[in-house]
């Protein structure tokens, strides 16, 4: 399958994305999936210029990427998708859409409610509420904010 | 134009920090024109809230770092319906010297001779021939 990586992180492109986990996966698309930011043309630009050419960058609505994810995942092109916060990775993962993949936790910071579980995630209750739920759809989920640093998986993050 | 305009550094880790303080040594009081903003810690609203605060109403230049990442997106919100506001990317310590000398000019000329400068202080030697 080429969804190389679905990635939570409240930044969606950025630096640790593109030259982090880019460098290591050579992704040939980036699908970035926020409800505001597909209603956003003048956002969107932004984005768009952080690649420079390098990898197609797509935005799509949660509903929108879940009618598109058997095709990303069966196109030989490498997905890396990207969205904002946890409700819309469950909303993603609903009717286990995203089974046999991987969630990684890359980026969450502070917020209402919030506490600090590793120094670049902020989870609240509500969070892991809904990741326990993507983990019971057949997901993997676990925290890494880049390749080369541990992976830490959704029960260690629990008993934090 | 009616009123200097401010320099903001936006950048990752201790860079800005760093950067404002380089400036500092090389040319004294002219840093007190410009701050010193970190992503550290912060999540893209908050990194958002925390440059406009500092920015306030004056005119301004944001140096960013990188423009792929939270420091250009959100200096680039930050300034997207500001006609007396710049974004410059690719911050290094000749163009902050440029511009805490030249914060007379108009936001664009400043703009551009950062970049210019910037730009111009790039350079590659083969020192052993």
């Amino acid at each position: 399958m080429a969804i190389v990586l679905v990635r939570v992180d409240e930044r969606l492109l950025h630096g640790q994305v593109i030259l982090g986990w880019g460098h290591e996966l050579r992704p040939d698309r980036y699908v970035l999936v926020d409800d505001d930011l597909a209603a956003s043309d003048w956002e969107q630009e932004f984005y768009r210029l952080a690649v420079s050419g390098e990898a197609e960058v797509v935005f799509s609505t949660v509903d929108g990427a879940r009618a598109r994810l058997d095709e990303w995942r069966d196109d030989p092109a490498r997905t890396i998708l990207l969205v904002r916060d946890i409700p819309s990775v469950r909303r993603l993962a609903r009717d286990a859409a995203l089974a046999g993949l991987e969630v990684n936790l890359g980026g969450l910071h502070h917020g209402t409610g919030r506490r600090k579980v590793l120094p670049y995630l902020f989870l609240g209750e509500s969070d892991l509420d809904d990741l326990r739920a993507i983990a019971a759809s057949g997901v993997e989920v676990s925290a890494r904010d880049l390749p080369d640093t541990a992976r830490v998986p959704l029960a260690s993050l629990v008993e934090e | 134009m009616s009123s200097l305009a401010r320099g903001v550094v936006v950048a990752h880790g201790d860079v800005a920090r760093a950067m404002v303080e380089a400036v500092r040594r090389i040319a004294g009081d002219a840093a007190d024109s410009l701050d010193a903003i970190s992503n550290e810690s912060l999540g893209p609203t908050e990194l958002r809230a925390t440059l406009e605060r500092v920015l306030g109403e004056d005119p301004a230049v944001v140096f960013v770092d990188l423009q792929s990442g939270s420091c250009g997106m959100a200096a680039l919100q930050s300034c997207r319906e500001r006609a007396d506001r710049a974004v410059v990317c690719g911050v290094n310590l000749p163009m902050l010297l440029d511009f805490v000398f030249h914060r007379d000019l108009p936001i664009a000329e400043i703009a551009n001779r950062a970049v210019e400068r910037g730009r111009g202080a790039v350079a590659s030697t083969l020192p052993h021939g």
